[in-house]
């Protein structure tokens, strides 16, 4: 929690340009405003929300592979935006992603080896071939995979072990900051706690910094010291995870919670269509005008949320945007009833 | 449940052969189970286990080059090396299935109402007239707001959930007394995921159909599911109630999933 402020993100904005327009003024779609987080040296912060909540927007954005309409991204302080090509390069090597299609993300053409050594010859030209080689075989066991598989093609490894690559080849590049893009969204549930195990392990042994986009909430609890809720590319809360589970001060993280479901059928049967009332996201298309993003399918809305947008404020050891953040949570919780 | 109450689908030693490049994939592996009317029942395994092929067997929809052998049969009617005559009959009719991504499952280039009512001018031989007053009262069912508004639009418009009520709703049309339904909520958000299967639910409870409902996710089985079959690698492994499986996996298999299941779970009392 403690360490060095290793990327920091200010009032970010983004916006795409809507399709038609021309000839008359371009219409564009704000994707994400106004979202600031920060990210110390070895912390984990996830982001969560549904689909179109701006969460790979947000990544994508931090990497500079889209274009900023608004704020700062700073690296160790420094402004990303204002370097040019060859430095922006260099800082790349801090920050490396791993994507949600692990099949997809590696060339279906290169060999493990091959895929494994060009972090190594982008980023150390000096070395050798043979020490590459080495490199990526001591990185490939460190992700659990034998060197031997080095000279196979990306096609004959299973979902899992592809991932395992991607993370490897992330590593090899020796970054500080490994930006996650659902990571395990595309696996089997038993190879996914295995690759969030691996996430974890990897984390601690290089005091990596993770940004972890994730729909997944129990993911997100398993590996992430904070989280930021984003719903139409605005925070909704932001606070160290343990609390903002136990203890949400925000209507719609609370309703994320609540559709998480559990593996034990019997309390399923006691949630079943309860705390379910809210409107999906994309059934209300109505733009949020001066009032709250969350306020049409926010079933604790006041007269007032339609006037005014709710600001980011500290309540407790949580932010939340909501004027009745210190209302919540609205009942007590249960009695602690296992672990 | 009872012996003497004929099940709705029979599954006898069905197998599923595919062919590949290393010789014949047996992707199903001699799987039996039973499904009474009104109930669901529940496939879960990971990728690869057999769960879709054995779904895909039941309509005649198997990969081109399958073999197929065992039986599977509907209220008695055999399905396996039925006529493609007679399964035409039968799917969208008497068994409808609801695929993973709603968005290939629908026709790009035609409006929703159009896709609705064409499954009632074929099956029931109604007027178009009579099918899209069915068809809008078919989406009002499944939730749709507004439904003469989506009945003239086309899939593109309308949300990953909203499109998914569409395919359930298409498959209801008939009132079958099957519904098959393949992992239909994996590509869904976790808020809209609930309600469709809340839906789900409340669609049993009103027409008394049964589902067949394929996932590898046990968070949603629990959910749903009043039996559950565990595969593996083409094998029913475990078949059980579900709340006896839940409580007391016996196949070391199940065990192993149920622990990597509960291991990331948020537990219940952290929920609001």
């Amino acid at each position: 929690m403690s360490g060095v402020l290793l990327l920091e993100g200010r009032d970010l904005a983004v916006q795409y340009r809507l399709p038609g327009g021309w000839p008359r003024k371009p219409t564009f779609f704000t994707a994400l405003q106004g979202v600031s987080f920060t990210l110390a040296e070895g912390e984990s912060l996830a982001i969560v929300g549904e689909s179109g909540s701006g969460k790979s927007t947000l990544a994508r954005a931090v990497l500079r592979l889209l274009p900023l309409a608004a704020g700062q991204v700073l690296l160790r302080g420094e402004d990303l935006a204002i370097l040019d090509r060859q430095e922006l390069r260099a800082r790349r090597r801090q920050l490396q992603m791993i994507f949600q299609d692990p099949l997809a993300s590696l060339d279906p053409r290169m060999r493990i080896g091959e895929i494994l050594a060009q972090p190594l010859r982008v980023f150390e030209p000096g070395l050798s071939r043979v020490a590459r080689r080495e490199r990526a075989a001591a990185m490939l066991q460190a992700v659990g995979l034998e060197a031997l598989q080095l000279d196979r093609y990306p096609h004959q490894f299973s979902g899992g072990q592809a991932q395992r690559i991607g993370i490897a080849r992330a590593l090899l590049a020796g970054p500080s900051v490994l930006v996650c893009d659902e990571p395990v969204s595309a696996l089997d549930v038993s190879i996914r706690t295995q690759v969030l195990e691996l996430l974890a392990e990897q984390r601690a042994r290089r005091k990596l910094a993770l940004l972890f986009i994730a729909h997944d909430l129990a993911a997100v609890r398993f590996l992430c010291d904070r989280t930021l809720v984003l719903y139409r590319g605005q925070v909704m809360e932001q606070g160290p995870t343990t609390q903002l589970f136990a203890a949400s001060r925000h209507p719609y993280t609370q309703a994320l919670l609540a559709a998480a479901l559990v593996a034990d059928p019997r309390k399923a049967r006691l949630a079943r269509g309860q705390s379910r009332s809210l409107p999906a996201a994309a059934d209300v298309d109505a733009v949020p005008g001066q009032g709250c993003a969350y306020l049409s399918r926010c079933p604790h809305a006041l007269p007032r949320c339609a006037q005014d947008r709710p600001v980011l404020r500290q309540v407790g050891a949580l932010a939340v945007a909501c004027h009745r953040a210190e209302e919540f949570p609205l009942q007590p919780r249960g009695s602690v009833s296992s672990s | 449940m009872t012996d003497t109450v004929t099940p709705l689908l029979q599954i006898q030693d069905l197998s599923v052969r595919l062919p590949s490049q290393a010789g014949e994939l047996l992707a199903v592996d001699a799987a039996s189970l039973s499904l009474q009317r009104g109930r669901i029942l529940g496939i879960a395994g990971e990728s690869g286990s057999g769960k879709t092929q054995l779904l895909l067997a039941l309509l005649g929809l198997s990969p081109q080059g399958a073999r197929l052998s065992g039986s599977a049969r509907l209220a008695g009617q055999e399905l396996i090396g039925a006529t493609e005559s007679s399964l035409r009959r039968l799917r969208g009719n008497r068994i409808a299935m609801v695929f993973q991504d709603a968005m290939t499952a629908l026709n790009p280039q035609l409006r929703i109402g159009l896709q609705l009512a064409e499954v009632l001018q074929w099956h029931r031989r109604c007027s178009r007239a009579e099918a899209r007053e069915r068809s809008l009262a078919m989406l009002e069912a499944v939730g749709i707001g507004e439904p003469v508004r989506r009945y003239a639009q086309y899939p593109h418009e309308l949300s990953g959930g909203m499109r998914q009520r569409v395919v359930i709703a298409m498959a209801l049309l008939c009132e079958p007394d099957l519904l098959l339904a393949d992992e239909p909520t994996t590509a869904l958000d976790v808020t809209v995921q609930a309600q469709i299967l809340d839906l789900l639910l409340d669609l049993r409870d009103r027409t008394g159909m049964a589902i067949l409902f394929v996932t590898h996710d046990l968070g949603v089985l629990a959910q749903i599911a009043d039996d559950v079959v565990v595969m593996q690698s083409g094998q029913v492994v475990e078949q059980a109630d579900a709340l006896t499986l839940f409580a007391s996996p016996r196949h070391a298999y199940t065990q192993r999933l149920l622990a990597a299941a509960r291991r990331l779970e948020i537990p219940a009392q952290e929920a609001p």
